[in-house]
């Protein structure tokens, strides 16, 4: 066997390499040295992200497969990894005063380690190109995110949101697997790249069974919404530190893994059967989302369906089955990581002050705490997609993708997209509206987040600030998209 | 009589379908457990026979298996550790319970 093919899992290697230092600084440092890990961990990611931008800036940005064809990594590959990458140090950061409380004294070193495993998890599932690697990749991500929702021990939330994570978790990748089964009993392979040749011109009621249990299975993950209802209860009951990191870092991945899978994979039944259960599922997916965040008052459960939504929005660059799709999807994904993480950085360091999450709580919460009320509400515009902030561009540029499509159905779904938008600056706004305009005699009192509170939510509002008016993102991004090798796959 | 694969998959497939059913009914956390064990069973008995008799020439589809009965074994650690977190909040582990959180 040749070994330097490991060299070709670059961001892997330095993934696995930060959480054995994790590891090892939570097992053998002394007692009193154990405040300091969770700034550790941060700075750790924070090196292996700039890392891996230094490496794809200055190496080669040509697509490698190793292992026989199972791993490929490209600059695409590398480009989504690099957000998940941000978007961890985030999440990292913010949850820095929440592991150094008291209830987490004797878990905080697990939170960590966890965090860091499903994130190799969701490597091997982006770079999978063999379904045994995608299945492990897939396990690992979703297994001990299971343990990470039971965090919270003392609070009974905690536990029953890990109950249902975890059997809907399971019951979904049974009926992925059953999917993969039937398509492997028609290829005789589970090589993407020989399944996709197997299945060219093929056309069966299996078939379509197969592609209906993968949909199924991989909607799960990403909370489509028949297969929606594990999301708000696990949202509000998971620490608020994993609940952001559930609904971008997890699916962010997941939406990718997804693409490569009914492209590489599926692609020769775009037209004939997929399009049109991915119609479908956006359609529910956005209008469902919408109607049910209306009436939330929870704020975690709020946002639950407002990414519910967002999830349809990012399916759009599916849909859209070309470069500029794929281009805008992983944008939308980083506008979206950016503005939700700001969302709930406001609501976990109110949380970690407070105890108060509803959004009631939050009347007059303009006069009390204004820095936070802005951060809030420009995370609010962005998700709703009000101009000047990332969320209209990223909206704008997965609308264009969708109708570069050409099909008149698809403007029919990007209509119903749009008139979906409007519901949703109903409910977004009822947020900013209890902040600035609505009185009441028990507001929350004035409070100093901590200092890593604030980073975190300075970097969020800058992004929300910058992504959306500095051009070299999305420009890259398309790029990188115009030249990857999945192209192939959209044309055919 | 010639045994042949239809006669491994009909079971598979009544498997499946019996766990889909479980996991919908039972109230019982370790009975749906159990229920979803049968799914992830039958999906391994489809691969093996899917393999062994319509591309008996290459090992893809065990080995699928093989990784398949790990991942299973260690899902069920980890809903058992939850389950048992359950039983110590709630003290029973009836699905009923655990209705704190709804829409």
């Amino acid at each position: 066997m040749d070994y330097s093919q490991f060299l070709a899992m670059k961001q892997e290697i330095a993934l696995l390499v930060v959480f054995l230092l994790v590891f090892l600084y939570d097992t053998f440092m002394p007692k009193s040295t154990q405040k300091a890990l969770p700034g550790v961990a941060t700075v750790l990611m924070l090196v292996a992200t700039a890392a891996g931008f230094c490496c794809q800036c200055f190496g080669s940005s040509c697509a490698t497969t190793a292992f026989a064809g199972m791993y490929e990594t490209s600059a695409v590959i590398a480009a989504i990894k690099g957000i998940l990458n941000v978007g961890v140090v985030i999440v990292l950061l913010q949850s820095i005063s929440w592991a150094n409380g008291e209830q987490m004294l004797m878990r905080r070193g697990e939170f960590y380690e966890l965090l860091l495993v499903t994130l190799f998890g969701m490597y091997l599932m982006i770079s999978a190109r063999h379904f045994l690697l995608f299945i492990i990749g897939l396990e690992s991500a979703s297994l001990p995110l299971a343990a990470m929702v039971a965090l919270d021990k003392n609070r009974y939330e905690s536990h029953e949101a890990a109950v249902k994570y975890m059997l809907t978790a399971v019951f979904s990748s049974a009926i992925f697997m059953m999917g993969l089964s039937f398509v492997y009993g028609l290829t005789g392979s589970l090589y993407f790249e020989k399944i996709y040749f197997a299945l060219t011109g093929q056309m069966s009621i299996m078939l379509v069974m197969a592609l209906a249990f993968v949909i199924a299975g991989v909607g799960f993950k990403l909370s489509l919404v028949p297969f929606h209802l594990w999301t708000a209860d696990v949202y509000q009951g998971a620490p608020t530190s994993v609940t952001s990191y559930l609904s971008v870092i997890s699916k962010g991945a997941a939406a990718f893994a997804f693409l490569v899978i009914l492209c590489q994979v599926f692609g020769s039944l775009y037209s004939q059967v997929w399009e049109w259960m991915l119609y479908a599922l956006i359609i529910l997916t956005i209008t469902v989302g919408n109607l049910f965040a209306i009436r939330q008052r929870n704020m975690k459960r709020f946002l639950a369906f407002s990414s519910i939504s967002q999830a349809g929005y990012i399916m759009l660059g599916v849909i859209a089955f070309n470069a500029m799709g794929m281009a805008a999807m992983m944008y939308y994904i980083l506008v979206y990581i950016f503005s939700n993480l700001a969302a709930f950085g406001v609501i976990g360091a109110i949380e970690h002050a407070t105890g108060k999450v509803s959004m009631d709580d939050y009347n007059g919460l303009y006069r009390t705490n204004p820095r936070l009320s802005v951060a809030m509400m420009l995370a609010m515009f962005s998700l709703a997609g009000i101009p000047p902030f990332a969320g209209f561009f990223s909206k704008f540029f997965i609308f264009t993708g969708a109708i570069n499509q050409g099909s008149v159905a698809i403007y029919v779904l990007v209509l119903i997209a749009l008139i979906n938008t409007i519901v949703s600056l109903y409910y977004y706004l009822l947020v900013v509206k209890a902040m600035f305009i609505s009185d009441e005699e028990c507001q929350i009192p004035s409070f100093r987040s901590t200092c890593s509170e604030r980073l975190g939510l300075w970097i969020t509002v800058a992004g929300i600030l910058a992504l959306g008016i500095v051009s070299f993102f999305y420009s890259s991004l398309l790029e990188l998209s115009e030249v990857s090798s999945m192209n192939m796959y959209f044309i055919g | 009589m010639e045994i042949t694969a239809i006669y491994y998959l009909l079971p598979a497939l009544i498997m499946f379908c019996c766990g889909v059913y479980g996991f919908i009914t039972r109230k019982n956390m370790i009975a749906m457990l159990v229920s979803l064990e049968l799914m992830l069973n039958a999906v391994d008995i489809n691969f093996v026979v899917f393999n062994r008799y319509l591309y008996p020439e290459q090992t893809e589809g065990m080995f699928f298996t093989l990784f398949a009965i790990a991942i299973a074994a260690a899902e069920t650690a980890l809903a058992i550790a939850i389950i048992i977190n359950i039983f110590r909040a709630v003290r029973n582990i009836d699905v009923r319970s655990l209705n704190e959180m709804k829409f």
